[in-house]
């Protein structure tokens, strides 16, 4: 009937904050570019306020989900692979265009995503049997250490790794029960803003997963000094004076660091992404007796 | 109040050590004096006397160990774990013959009561050494991958609470995992650790591999600072941790830090009153209350607030201050005059913002350093002496009314090294102990340590673990 080809409807891209999808409060937005410079969207520019509403949403998430149980963690993360295979198409061009890569290195990538959301699901019961047990103390005690998560944390997502980087660094945190706020990398923020979208439909409590795009210059030592940040994954903060930078800010509550280093994210991944994140708790009980003399402590 | 039995003094002979007027670093296998030639004192807490005259590390004696600690490394390192394995069993082996030795130097020269480093301090010296000997040989077991590394050079600061101990923690993980050291003793308590050095002589440790530079908060600067050094271990105050933090940012040096508590040691009604106490006692009372993980936050339930009080205080006034070498002695010295100071700058304010003081009536010895077991009560969550770490024996009394009041006040800290709790219900412990932000909870107990066990705090208390096969971690490349 007509031959007009059908115009399409662009997404507005907006930060993913307690289980909302707010704008940048600032206002800001900047371009967004593919590998070549050609334009894709405008992504919010996240402000230092944006970073602190981020953290509150992480904090008021933090005791839900690290009390939920282990195997309903499981659960939530293995849905959250199930959304993304339905949305792979998308991903996958998106991180064409985020990477410049070709539509079957991009589908390669976006598959070992969500084969690792899956690898993590996995590991939500299973990581407290490995790092935690029973100590053989010399007397009359129980004693028992157990992996805790360390509460709220930073993640400085992979600048070029816009996707697998992004979700291998994100499902080790919040596996084991932590909450996140997430820096984007930078130039490739969309495939991170679009994590928001599957996470939000996916069972996981708001404030689980807070995600800013925007500069870690700007953001970065804002959430490192923060007080209630309890850690900070500096893997993407790929400017060595930026990263000493936040881990000397990181200092004063002493955050626990993750420090910057190249990855290959194609690699399979060891335990050492979760267990940055851990504290050991050790509960000590006297055992007593059940001789003639009853109970002793 | 009259005690109802007078004991006799009970003095452990102090002839069974032998303390040299002076000392030098230890440094590459010989006692050096320091590049610069200055020495300090070290004195007994408990007397003022001078013990004896140590070489003081400078930035040069730090470069000159840490050289001797990378030269040593590559041997250290390369010899089959089975070999490392078999120095330590005898460094645990040599400590445990001359513990007596020991024991009594380090209650002359930290001011503890000699009852504490006899049943306490040396047998878990021995014990950690022993258990880490253990690991040397089984690394690839331990669930830190196949074949882990070493890191390098280690450096080693520890605080003079538990001077020996604090080295035994250090010490035994790092050359278990094939790593060598240098480590500082704080400035009022060296003696222990150059004592140290002659029984690694004694075990015929290569040289290098440990090297103990008696020194002030320079020498540590200067340690933690060294670009060769690859691993920093600290235990001491929150602040200089902080500071440590800060100094190795953009580095690779990988740090574990074991700083200060405020620990929270919630008493329930139904916690058998007796036990509790005696709890309470210890959780705050050992070693002058100078300990990281001290019970120093007493929560107790409003219903038996009276009752415990009381009880605690009768408790209170049978402790014997005085002689630490005196095996009766319950309280022994601070270790120096600026702790005493502290302690009683913050004692001062508890009383200045309405605490209310009590404090068990006992003569102090009119030389050394001390201070009378004190309680305050009214104390509210924004007092200072609620907030601050104390490190002396000062208990502050706090009381709630639920579970998730004691919860929240246990946990309104900047640190979260230590928590006890006291009850009869099973299910009420561990619901209040999954809920603790604290690295180490001890149920119907307190103050309980063990080589297999994993020690170190949540939050401003540090992180990484020291103590069992988590305590590899910090001294492997993983």
């Amino acid at each position: 009937m007509s031959d007009v080809t059908r115009l399409s409807v662009f997404k507005t891209y907006k930060l993913y904050v307690g289980g909302k999808f707010p704008r940048s409060e600032s206002g800001r937005v900047y371009e967004v570019t593919d590998s070549k410079g050609k334009w894709l969207a405008n992504a919010p520019l996240s402000s230092r306020k944006d970073a602190r509403d981020a953290v509150v949403a992480a904090r008021k998430a933090f005791g839900g989900w690290a009390g939920a149980t282990a195997y309903n963690r499981g659960q939530i993360l293995y849905r959250v692979a199930e959304m993304l295979e339905g949305r792979k198409g998308q991903f996958v061009h998106e991180v064409a265009h985020a990477e410049g890569l070709s539509k079957n290195k991009a589908a390669e990538a976006v598959e070992a995503a969500i084969d690792r959301w899956v690898w993590y699901a996995g590991w939500t019961d299973k990581i407290a049997q490995v790092v935690g047990g029973a100590n053989p103390v010399a007397g009359p005690y129980f004693n028992l250490s157990t992996p805790e998560p360390t509460g709220v944390v930073t993640v400085v997502a992979p600048q070029d790794s816009s996707f697998l980087g992004l979700v291998s660094v994100i499902a080790p945190v919040i596996a084991t029960g932590n909450t996140a706020v997430v820096i984007a990398s930078e130039k490739a923020p969309l495939p991170a803003l679009s994590l928001g979208e599957v996470l939000a439909t996916s069972d996981l409590p708001g404030g689980v997963v807070n995600i800013l795009s925007g500069k870690a210059s700007e953001m970065g030592p804002h959430l490192a000094a923060h007080q209630d940040v309890n850690a900070i994954d500096l893997t993407g903060a790929t400017d060595g004076d930026l990263a000493r930078d936040l881990e000397v800010a990181a200092a004063d509550n002493l955050k626990r660091v993750l420090r910057p280093r190249t990855e290959d994210f194609t690699e399979s991944p060891g335990t050492e992404r979760m267990t940055a994140f851990l504290e050991t708790k050790t509960v000590w009980h006297p055992t007593g007796s059940l001789g003639a003399s009853g109970s002793s402590y | 109040m009259a005690s109802a039995f007078e004991y006799a003094p009970a003095p452990e002979s102090r002839s069974v050590v032998d303390i040299a007027p002076s000392y030098g670093l230890f440094i590459d296998g010989e006692f050096v004096d320091a590049a610069d030639g200055k020495v300090f004192k070290t004195v007994s807490p408990s007397t003022e006397e001078v013990l004896s005259e140590v070489a003081r590390a400078g930035a040069e004696d730090v470069d000159r160990a840490v050289k001797a600690a990378r030269k040593a490394f590559e041997k250290w390192s390369a010899l089959p774990g089975s070999e490392r394995a078999k120095y330590l069993f005898r460094i645990a082996r040599i400590i445990q013959e001359r513990s007596r030795e020991l024991a009594v130097l380090e209650t002359l020269d930290n001011g503890k009561p000699i009852r504490e480093t006899r049943d306490a301090d040396l047998p878990l010296v021995a014990a950690h050494f022993f258990y880490y000997a253990g690991w040397a040989d089984k690394l690839d077991h331990a669930g830190h991958g196949a074949n882990p590394r070493p890191l390098g050079v280690a450096g080693q600061v520890i605080p003079w609470n538990f001077p020996l101990l604090m080295l035994a923690w250090k010490i035994a993980p790092a050359l278990a995992t094939g790593n060598t050291v240098v480590l500082k003793p704080a400035e009022t308590t060296p003696l222990s650790a150059l004592f140290f050095a002659d029984v690694c002589r004694q075990a015929g440790l290569p040289k290098g591999v440990v090297n103990i530079l008696p020194g002030y908060g320079e020498a540590g600067a200067a340690l933690v600072a060294h670009p060769d050094v690859n691993k920093v271990a600290f235990t001491g105050s929150t602040a200089v941790g902080k500071q440590i933090a800060r100094t190795v940012a953009g580095t690779h040096k990988k740090v574990t830090l074991e700083l200060g508590g405020k620990g929270a040691n919630i008493v329930f009604d139904d916690a058998p009153i007796d036990q509790a106490v005696e709890g309470i006692v210890n959780g705050i009372f050992f070693n002058q209350g100078q300990v990281c993980c001290a019970g120093s936050r007493l929560l107790v339930q409003e219903s038996i607030q009276d009752e415990l009080l009381d009880s605690l205080k009768r408790r209170l006034s049978t402790l014997r201050l005085g002689d630490p070498l005196d095996k009766n002695t319950d309280i022994g010295a601070i270790n120096s005059s600026e702790q005493l100071a502290r302690i009683t700058s913050l004692v001062d304010q508890g009383e200045a913002e309405g605490a209310e003081r009590w404090t068990a009536a006992c003569e102090l010895p009119s030389a050394g350093y001390w201070f009378a077991p004190t309680l305050f009560t009214n104390v509210t969550q924004a007092h200072r002496i609620a907030r601050d770490e104390i490190f002396g024996p000062v208990l502050s009394v706090l009381s709630f009314r639920t579970p998730d009041e004691a919860v929240a006040k246990a946990n309104n800290s900047q640190y979260g090294l230590s928590a006890g709790i006291w009850s009869e219900k099973g299910s009420r412990i561990l619901a209040v102990a999954n809920k603790l932000r604290a690295g180490v909870v001890w149920a119907n107990t307190f103050n309980k340590f063990d080589p297999t066990s994993p020690f170190g705090g949540y939050k401003e208390s540090g992180f990484g673990r020291e103590g069992g096969r988590h305590g590899l971690e910090a001294y492997l490349d993983v």
